[in-house]
């Protein structure tokens, strides 16, 4: 069913079917029709792995969404609340609890935690008196969830803010439990290389946690770990992406795989929805079309649709002059090949105009122009007009903070004075509360006053960071994900994979926040065998199979990273194949907000 | 050799035989069995040897009996003084533990090296009545026990382990006849064969009165002397003071044989050889009964204890262990003379090769259709052999019968090699566990490990473990080894840990919580941090620490773990147990934990947050609170007060901008106040930005102007708001009023668009001619004069403006715009 996932080298279906059977196990565990109610931010997450209709098949009969006040009656006696160990949820359930109580007929209430419970949590629970009621309450250690046959994310949003600003690890030592996870089922991973606090971090609970008795299989089907902090390439995810994809969560926030638009723009001849005024699309490598389009420059989309449709025009036209028995069998063969691309068609088209309206408009050019401009290192020292006329316009916040960011971290700091103006003048629009966001920024080192060096300077020159090419269309280097910028990150992985580690790129890292790891791993519970068959195989596999290297960003990475790295892995000189996790699948838009201060009202 | 292997067989019946053999010579010198009373158990255990309160003896020394404990080949194991009151029987249980049963109805329970373990008691009727008689038995679970009081009252507990007293029906009739009595157990529960005189009873548990039993017993006048119950409980024993000896069902519903012993004195001991005989023990004649009509006796020079086992009896004297058994089948068949089995055939054949003699080649000729048999006779009879010499010639004789064999699994084969390695290893006079091939089979390999572990033979039977390649088991031993070591080493406790880490190393099936556990048990904390610091898991580590009050130890732990979930426990914990502010300054030292602390207070306690920001001098996060608390609309009347704080602390954290801003901020909100008196409209929290827009909207300029003022808003920001609310307002002559007031500082192009977005074409042509030459033609095109667009790019000569011009205009304008285009240089 989902063979979507099993495209690459490494087969990540097996992950998904590894937490699927988690889940029905603990989900059998509850005897008799049930109804599942669950925190809506891991609804989406699950739903990747265990379709409804799985859960159908053992007996969950209705699914609700976790909020305060009584279920709506039904007649299922079994309440299974799947939830994240965060307070506030508890508070929910507890009151969810009650209300069963209160209403008199006995029902059966078990908990599982994803990915594991935490004793504040249960101590909630106690407090408000529910804690007793449950029958059953089980870890459910899904910690990380497979997004497509070459991403995974760990679907948390808060990793960077809790780390760099609480000192919180809690998500990193999930980051390292999702690790192991994959270790066991793919095998340890023999190399890793990282960089940055967070990196130091998890290698740290790699360490540790090894000392924790685990079966691992014999030969390691991924060869090299990459672990890298957000903070060490704080600019990429600011930048606008101009990936298809990127585009598409820029405008229109892609969630678990799945975005809305407008569903006006589409013709809707079929699954038509008419309760709701949005159209739903699955974007992932199931669908031939967007697999094609999905990592191409925008600019470089619409000439692929229009190709793809005239070819589809074409083939179906041949049908009219088609004489021969032969000839129709061919065709028909192919039929349901071309009904589903033109139907894709069908999706992608009218999303395409979507995001054409936006990046026509001036306002999008002019931030794109500006955000180029700081990325070139053209004036970036002084109070950009661009900013100051989106202030003065009341243009979002956010959209404000993220090119101020940018600009402080293309200048590597901000003067002074210039901070303090961009600071009055938030405060001064958007309201006094903002102090507190501000702070944060610069509490996350988003926002700085610059010291002496200049070190984007010189990481734009050693790494080539700007690539003015114009060869968005016909890509030959990574830039094109952003027209003219090369993602820090990904340069930084090229280079590893290039020189099997940090090699002589020591100097330019030290400009980058956070120590550098560069180690050997081997567990000390894996067999001998594996060493053995290792030495063995490789003499034969230098040349033969690609190498499969898993990039970790931890604290969010974009889609145009992801882009990127994909397309170095087609490159004809390559031999890698990427797999990429994350803690959270990010843009500049949701990376600010969460750092924006949620004041209570 | 067959002939001297026989020569201590004797013939029993028709067909079979039975053989005695020693298999000890005993290693104990200076004891007198006359005056002894011996007490042993199956599988080979060990002897407990008092005094016997029955004999005479001549006191030696304080006259205080001494227990001591022998292997069954006589090796001493130790020794204990019996200080406490009238010991009425020694027992043994299962995991061998010496039992004994007092008089005053109490338990006293040691391990076989004499080191007290506890005490528990047969019920308070028991103690009250005094026990005349206890007997020790054996279920599949565990190992049990029944008294008998003076008044003749049976209590019974069904396992030591957890000792919960049964009591029994009464028995009917005076006390006054000799009794003896016997404990049988069916399934889960046990019954009392009970005789007294002649009369014999059921005692059962589970109901309310005993039940008279009726049994013909030869004569009809009798008393009831002695009983015994076979291993399995199946087969029963009774011998009267008449002499006869009835052998039949224990449910006596079947007699097997009636004997006549010819002798009506009292047995010393009677027992039953496995199934298939009852031996009594005249002392130093022993008479061996079989079921029909067998009988043989075998004559002692001295007195003889004899233990029942499975499969034999084992009969110890001064000088020696010999064990009593009938011949096995398969042994029988091969070795007797004349012997026709397949395997006796192939043992000949196997001796005739090794003599080089071509008679091998016959015997082989024989026994080649029933080869596979004769291979697994002679592998089977190897088991039953303890005479190593013998053992190797079966073997040897099974090894050379499957060369000739094509598709014969050597599964049996090795596994019997094996197994025959591990008993002759047992067996050792130094470990002295003569257990027979029977009694491994109903025992298990895992049942003879645990033996071997409580008596502290580890390293051998981790040999076994590793030698019959079960990990499971080494890990089971290693694990039992370190717990040992744990509870008995007193030396250095460093050095006990690292020795015991070193021994297991790390492997999935050792928990050294569980060996914390048993060290914490036994008093030794110290040890138990030490051993607990091993300990790869720490969600089982944490918990213990802190069982152990170890709390920053557990901090520690928690904290390199990363889980953060166990920090909060630890946290909690030290919350709870310790004042306040002991508990700041310990978690001072832990970033991680402080952190976590201080997100906790955020949540639930804002109050402590304040305090812990105090103490650390961290002003910023002081004013981060404060200011919180001013946005609260819950404390909307301490607005200004948190206001002033947060200032205050900003100040002192040399953070002069942010002071700055709330003081402005508190300027804003007392001025917004009073324009709400005045204009009766909201004003209190809104931006300044949006202060301005209101005061402009309402038209009152001036008083814009005086904050514009006031606050430094920049030209830029203010002459977008201008325009902006001038065309909101409609205010169309303001408008160009304040274009011409002043040099724009945003250019004119945005009042041009104001005018356009609320649809006043003719007011933005006006602003036309001041917008930037560069700009002219993309704003004609807004404008929709297309031709004049057109123009304006030729002359600038721009072909990008005209193309964008061409891609917009009409249809009628295209062709001119082609001919600039062609007019254009390209």
């Amino acid at each position: 069913m989902s063979n979507h996932l099993s495209g690459g080298k490494v087969n990540i279906a097996l992950l998904q079917d590894h937490l699927r059977k988690q889940i029905l196990y603990l989900i059998d565990k509850c005897n008799g029709p049930k109804a599942i109610v669950w925190d809506e931010a891991l609804a989406g997450p699950v739903g990747l792995i265990c379709k409804y209709k799985i859960l159908l098949d053992h007996d969950v009969s209705r699914m609700y969404p976790l909020k305060f006040g009584k279920l709506p009656v039904t007649n299922v006696n079994n309440i299974i609340f799947i939830s994240r160990p965060q307070i506030h949820l508890m508070d929910m359930i507890a009151d969810i609890v009650h209300e069963e109580e209160r209403s008199g007929i006995r029902k059966y209430c078990y908990l599982f935690f994803i990915p594991r419970r935490s004793q504040l949590c249960e101590k909630r629970l106690k407090t408000k008196g529910v804690y007793g009621n449950f029958n059953l309450i089980e870890d459910l250690p899904c910690d990380i969830f497979p997004f497509d046959s070459d991403v995974l994310s760990m679907e948390v949003e808060t990793t960077f803010k809790d780390f760099h600003l609480e000192k919180d690890p809690t998500s990193l030592y999930q980051a390292a439990q999702a690790i192991f996870t994959l270790q066991e089922l793919y095998g340890v991973i023999p190399k890793v290389t990282g960089k940055g606090d967070a990196a130091r971090h998890v290698w740290k609970l790699l360490e540790r946690l090894d000392l924790e008795p685990r079966t691992y299989p014999s030969t390691s089907q991924i060869d090299h770990l990459i672990l890298l902090d957000r903070t060490v390439d704080l600019l990429t995810p600011l930048a606008t992406q101009l990936t298809y994809e990127g585009l598409i969560d820029e405008l229109f926030e892609i969630k678990n795989t799945t975005a809305h638009f407008p569903s006006e723009n589409f013709d809707t001849e079929d699954e038509k929805d008419i309760m709701s005024d949005k159209k739903q699309v699955i974007l992932n490598s199931a669908d031939e079309l967007f697999a094609e389009i999905r990592d191409k420059n925008f600019l470089a989309v619409g000439a692929v649709l229009s190709k793809r449709a005239n070819m589809i025009k074409s083939e179906l036209e041949e049908r009219s002059g088609m004489g021969s028995v032969e000839q129709m069998k061919v065709l028909v063969a192919k039929l349901p090949h071309i009904l589903a691309i033109k139907k894709s068609l069908g999706i992608h088209t009218p999303i395409a105009e979507l995001i054409k309206q936006v990046t026509d408009s001036s306002e999008f050019l002019d931030s794109l122009q500006l955000e180029q401009e700081l990325m070139l290192g053209v004036d970036t020292d002084r109070v950009q007009s661009h900013i100051e006329d989106c202030i003065a316009h009341e243009q979002p916040l956010i959209k404000v903070l993220r090119l101020i960011c940018m600009q402080s971290a293309t200048n590597s700091g901000l003067k002074p004075k210039v901070l303090d103006y961009y600071k009055r003048e938030i405060l001064h629009t958007y309201g006094f509360e903002h102090i507190l966001t501000l702070t944060n920024l610069e509490d996350a080192g988003l926002l700085k006053v610059q010291q002496g060096s200049r070190g984007y300077t010189v990481l734009r020159k050693t790494l080539r960071l700007t690539v003015e090419d114009g060869s968005e269309v016909a890509p030959v280097d990574i830039n094109y994900v952003h027209s003219i910028y090369a993602p820090l990150s990904v340069r930084l992985v090229q280079h590893i994979v290039r020189h099997g580690g940090w090699g002589n790129l020591t100097d330019v890292l030290s400009l980058l926040p956070g120590p550098i790891l560069d180690v050997k791993q081997s567990s000390r519970y894996c067999s001998q065998n594996r060493r053995r068959a290792s030495v063995g195989s490789q003499t034969s596999s230098i040349n033969d199979s690609p190498k499969v290297v898993l990039v970790f960003f931890l604290g969010g990475c974009t889609y145009a990273e992801i882009s990127a790295l994909r397309f170095l892995s087609q490159q004809e000189d390559s031999n890698v194949e990427f797999v990429v996790a994350t803690t959270k699948l990010i843009n500049g838009n949701n990376f600010i907000k969460s750092l924006i201060d949620p004041i209570e009202s | 050799m067959t002939v001297l292997l026989t020569a201590d067989w004797t013939p029993f019946g028709k067909d079979d035989y039975f053989r005695k053999f020693e298999v000890y010579n005993m290693e104990w010198s200076d004891i007198d069995l006359n005056t002894l009373s011996l007490t042993s158990t199956s599988f080979g255990g060990p002897v407990a040897v008092i005094r016997d309160r029955n004999k005479f003896v001549k006191v030696q020394g304080s006259g205080k009996p001494i227990i001591t404990i022998y292997t069954t080949s006589g090796v001493y194991i130790s020794s204990f003084n019996w200080s406490s009151g009238q010991i009425v029987r020694l027992g043994w249980t299962s995991s061998l533990d010496l039992l004994c049963i007092m008089e005053d109805g109490h338990v006293l329970m040691y391990d076989i090296f004499s080191n007290y373990r506890h005490t528990f008691s047969m019920g308070q009727e028991a103690i009250d009545t005094k026990v005349i008689d206890a007997k020790v038995f054996y279920t599949a679970q565990s190992t049990g026990i029944a008294v008998l009081t003076a008044a003749h009252r049976i209590f019974l507990i069904n396992s030591v382990n957890e000792p919960k007293v049964r009591r029994l029906p009464e028995i009917p009739g005076v006390h006054n006849a000799s009794v003896c009595w016997e404990v049988m157990c069916e399934d889960r529960h046990s019954k009392v064969l009970f005789a007294r005189g002649k009369d014999l009873y059921s005692l059962n548990e589970a109901e309310q009165n005993a039940v008279v039993l009726d049994v013909d017993l030869g004569d009809d006048v009798y008393m009831i002397k002695a009983m015994a119950v076979s291993y399995d409980f199946k087969l029963l024993a009774i011998f009267t003071d008449r002499g006869k000896l009835w052998i039949g069902k224990s449910d006596l519903s079947k007699c097997f044989r009636l004997y006549d012993v010819r002798n009506t004195l009292i047995p010393v001991q009677l027992v039953w050889c496995g199934n298939d005989a009852v031996i009594i023990n005249w002392g130093m004649i022993l008479e061996v009964i079989g079921l029909k009509e067998e009988c043989i006796k075998y004559h002692y020079d001295e007195s003889v204890f004899l233990v029942q086992e499975v499969d034999c009896v084992r009969a110890i004297t001064l000088q020696s262990m010999d064990i009593i058994q009938k011949v096995p089948q398969v042994v029988r068949d091969i070795f007797r003379i004349s012997g026709t089995a397949p395997g006796s055939f192939l043992l000949e054949a196997s001796k005739q090769f090794k003599k080089k003699n071509h008679r091998s080649n016959e015997y082989l000729h024989i026994v080649k259709p029933k080869l596979f048999l004769a291979v697994q006779q002679c592998v089977e009879a190897a088991g039953h052999e303890f005479n190593t010499e013998t053992q190797k010639m079966l073997i040897r004789a099974a090894q050379f019968g499957k060369i000739y064999l094509d598709d014969c699994s050597p599964e049996n084969y090795v596994t019997m090699c094996r197994v025959l390695r591990c008993i002759n290893a047992v067996r050792s006079p130094k470990i002295g566990i003569p257990i027979t091939h029977t009694q491994l089979y109903t025992l298990t390999v895992q049942g003879l490990m645990k033996l071997l572990m409580i008596r502290h033979h580890h390293f051998l039977a981790l040999d076994l473990a590793a030698f019959l390649k079960m990990p499971e088991s080494s890990n089971v031993i290693r694990l039992h080894w370190a717990c040992y070591k744990v509870k008995h080493s007193n030396r250095n406790k460093d050095q006990v840990a690292k020795e015991i880490a070193e021994k297991l190393g790390f492997n999935k099936g050792v928990s050294y919580t569980e060996i914390a556990k048993k060290a914490a048990d036994c008093g030794k904390t110290e040890l138990a941090i030490k051993i607990i610091e091993y300990e790869p898991l720490a969600n089982l580590q944490v918990p213990l620490l802190l069982r152990l009050g170890e709390d920053r130890t557990a901090l520690v732990k928690a904290i390199e773990s990363g889980n953060t979930d166990l920090v909060y426990t630890v946290l909690s914990h030290m919350r709870e147990n310790i004042p306040l502010g002991k508990f700041q300054m310990e978690i001072r030292g832990f970033p991680l934990a402080q952190a976590l602390y201080l997100k906790y207070c955020r949540l639930h306690n804002k109050d402590t947050l304040k305090d812990v920001y105090t103490q650390e001098d961290d002003h910023k996060s002081q004013a981060v609170c404060y200011i919180r608390e001013s946005l609260d609309p819950k404390n909307s009347g301490m607005r200004e007060a948190s206001l002033v704080a947060a200032q205050e602390s900003y100040k002192k954290a040399k953070l002069d901008l942010h002071a700055s801003f709330c003081e402005e901020q508190l300027k804003l909100l007392k001025y917004q106040r009073s324009l709400e008196e005045k204009f009766k409209r909201d004003f209190v929290g809104k931006s300044l930005h949006a202060t301005v827009k209101l005061l402009l909207s309402a038209q009152e300029v001036k008083l814009a102007d005086k904050l514009r003022t006031e606050y430094k808003v920049p030209d830029r920001r203010y002459w977008w708001l201008r325009v902006q609310v001038l065309g909101e307002l409609g205010d169309w002559f303001e408008l160009e009023k304040f274009s011409k007031s002043k040099k724009s500082y945003i250019g004119y192009e945005p009042f041009l668009d104001i005018c356009l977005k609320y649809g006043n074409r003719y007011e933005a042509q006006k602003y036309l001619p001041r917008v930037r030459e560069e700009l002219k033609v993309k704003y004609l095109v807004k404008l929709g004069m297309m031709e004049e667009a057109a123009q304006a790019a030729f002359d600038q000569k721009d072909r990008e403006a005209l193309k964008y011009v061409e891609s917009k205009c009409d249809p009628d304008l295209l062709e001119k715009v082609g001919s600039f285009l062609r007019q254009l240089p390209k």
